[in-house]
């Protein structure tokens, strides 16, 4: 792609004229398909897609560039080979009856047919001539030629001839693919067509550790630039796929949205309440850490939002995993009914790396989810070597921030401490933006979990390590419980607030007492008052009694002066 | 191929069809090579027909024809192909039990 694009940049530069083969991601790593106008090889060993591919590239032609094509096959009858690509949903006789392709089936028996005296193949070109004026091809297949060299003696007439068919197709201007047998040193078995032609492609399918992976390479391509490493392919009912992974580079964009994590009380260690969107998010933890239920918070959470969702499960099953997590109370099931949610199971074994990420590419494509979990993305790691893996994880990782995908993927961590961080965190760690691991802590008798963020790419975090239980209400959160020798978890912490509630319940009584004893005091002081005032209200009183008195016998006095 | 097997079996009659693609040397040359060889060993009790496939396309795809010139004896007994301009007269002569 990178090779596509200065290509347009420049654009007066002569451009290669390129025929488009129709083939997802052959038309990217061929810069736009085949040379147009000329032979191209397509060689490899039995049973790796020579034939499936050149009929693709017809079918292709016809459906989606309105091309016609001939397909003169040396080795299939017409029937066979309608029969046999029907099942890629490929309608051979349809075709046909429309006058938009010819099957010529070309039948060289070498026990019927006797040899005397010079001969060439011009019956071959006229046959060739007739089909392609029929239907106006300007896409031409020959599969597989050198079946001719079995069934013919003269190897020096048909070395010949072969080289003028070459020359021929190129003067018709028709876009040709030539299918070979791979030879013991050569690319073909007779060690011709690969000079003859303008592009070789090199298909093969190797088995590395039981596990098998069909590649693709092209070998040659005159006038033209092009990928030069081997691309896996993918057979599958839609036929040909390959994947150009190594081809993407680091410049996606970038998002500042916030998604939750769907875990009660896990947002608010982030400080922006969340993992960003696009971003590649980290579950690691031991065996039964909960991480499958994290997992499944997170894309439960985003379904909610109706954000659609893919969940790839190489442990259990769509059926077990719905069970599982309706255990505690999530009802998976809704959104897997309206289409929001897709679980895919299949054992990491049964294809090779680069299949599933050929498949989760496809996925992408067509179901176009925001969200990706892969749980756990350590079981992929079992399938290949070290570099494999690494390059895998890089491809896979590039291609969902490519498409602004968040994805999620727990990783399942060796049980010893010591070697840690193992294969899996190692790989995966540098790439991913967050990472969340959950552990179990061990002691006095149980084993709680707790959750902490190792890291969190562009924003803060919580350095605490929070513990969390699962109920059948779900996960849930506990808030910090401080001992005397630092965070208290399980039994300790229950011990912890039990002792703080008595301690607490003691206080309470201890106050309350306290008061009613001051309340008591405040009485008897208020009585004492009372009777206080009393008393000065009674010397008052007495008081008051004897200046009148006085008075009255002042005034009496007084009186008896006036009197005498 | 089709009219492998037919009636003229037992009279022993040798029918010859014969691709020829225009005017190339090695047809001219088939042509010669079959009619000397008919006349001398099959004298009278021959028929050949010339096809020629530049102008009748469909007789190439009909009868699988790949090489050219290519001669084949629909009659009598067994159906036999033969490849070539038909130079090697004693080769032509013993597949076709002459």
């Amino acid at each position: 792609m990178q090779e596509a694009n200065i290509m347009t940049n420049e654009n007066d530069k002569f451009q290669f004229p390129k025929t488009p083969t129709g083939i997802e991601g052959l038309d990217e790593i061929t810069e736009g398909g085949f040379p147009k106008g000329r032979p191209t090889l397509i060689c490899g060993g039995a049973g790796c897609g020579k034939t499936l591919l050149s009929m693709q590239f017809l079918i292709k032609g016809i459906t989606e560039y309105n091309e016609p094509g001939v397909f003169m096959s040396f080795e299939e009858p017409s029937n066979d080979l309608s029969l046999n690509v029907k099942s890629l949903g490929f309608d051979l006789e349809k075709l046909k009856a429309d006058k938009k392709l010819v099957v010529d089936y070309v039948r060289v028996e070498r026990s019927e047919i006797e040899e005397a005296g010079e001969y060439d193949l011009d019956g071959l070109f006229i046959r060739l001539a007739h089909a392609i004026d029929t239907v106006k091809a300007t896409r031409v297949v020959l599969d597989t030629i050198e079946s001719l060299f079995s069934g013919l003696d003269n190897q020096a007439i048909l070395r010949a001839e072969l080289r003028r068919l070459f020359h021929w197709l190129k003067e018709k201007g028709v876009t040709a693919v030539i299918t070979g047998e791979r030879g013991e040193a050569t690319l073909t078995r007779q060690g011709l067509e690969e000079y003859v032609s303008d592009c070789v492609i090199v298909l093969d399918h190797r088995v590395i550790e039981q596990v098998s992976t069909r590649r693709l390479r092209i070998v040659k391509y005159r006038g033209s630039t092009h990928g030069t490493n081997e691309y896996p392919f993918l057979i599958d009912e839609d036929g040909i796929s390959v994947l150009p992974i190594t081809s993407l580079r680091l410049d996606n964009e970038v998002s500042s949205d916030i998604v939750s994590t769907g875990v009660p009380g896990l947002d608010s260690m982030f400080a922006s309440g969340g993992f960003y969107r696009g971003s590649n998010i980290l579950i690691s933890g031991t065996a039964g850490t909960a991480k499958t239920t994290i997992a499944a918070y997170f894309a439960e959470e985003q379904c909610r939002k109706g954000e659609r969702t893919v969940f790839f499960a190489f442990e259990e099953s769509p059926q077990q995993l719905v069970r599982n997590m309706k255990s505690i109370g999530m009802d998976l099931d809704k959104y897997i009914q309206s289409g929001l949610l897709q679980i895919h199971s299949s054992r990491p074994s049964l294809n090779g790396l680069e299949l599933h990420l050929l498949k989760l590419r496809k996925m992408i494509k067509d179901f176009k989810p925001t969200t990706v979990i892969i749980d756990p993305i350590s079981n992929l790691i079992s399938v290949g070597s070290e570099q494999e893996v690494r390059s895998m994880l890089v491809r896979l990782i590039d291609m969902l921030k490519f498409n602004n995908i968040t994805a999620l993927f727990t990783s399942l961590n060796k049980q010893n401490e010591n070697s840690r961080p193992d294969l899996a965190e190692e790989s995966v760690s540098s790439l991913v933006d967050t990472w969340v691991t959950v552990r179990d802590m061990e002691g006095v008798g149980e084993r709680n979990r707790g959750l902490f963020i190792v890291k969190s790419r562009g924003m803060g975090h919580s350095n605490q390590v929070r513990e969390f239980v699962i109920t059948a209400k779900g996960i849930e959160l506990l808030d910090i419980e401080m001992g005397p020798n630092g965070i208290l978890t399980g039994t300790a912490r229950k011990t912890n607030q039990l002792n703080k509630e008595v301690t607490e319940v003691t206080l309470q009584n201890e106050l309350e007492r306290k008061d009613r004893e001051i309340a008591r005091k405040r009485k008897l002081l208020e009585a004492n008052i009372e009777a206080l005032k009393n008393e000065f209200e009674s010397v008052e009183e007495e008081l008051s009694i004897l200046k009148a008195t006085e008075a009255l016998q002042a005034k009496v006095s007084l009186n008896n002066k006036e009197i005498r | 191929m089709e009219n492998g097997q037919n009636s003229t079996a037992e009279s022993g009659r040798h029918e010859f069809l014969l691709f020829v693609s225009g005017m190339s040397v090695k047809s001219g040359h088939a042509i010669e090579n079959l009619r000397k060889i008919c006349d001398t060993y099959l004298p009278g009790n021959f028929e050949i027909q010339i096809i020629d496939i530049s102008r009748d396309r469909e007789q190439a795809v009909n009868y699988q024809i790949v090489g050219i010139p290519t001669l084949i004896k629909t009659a009598p007994n067994t159906p036999r192909i033969i490849m070539g301009d038909l130079s090697d007269t004693e080769k032509v002569l013993r597949i076709l039990d002459l």
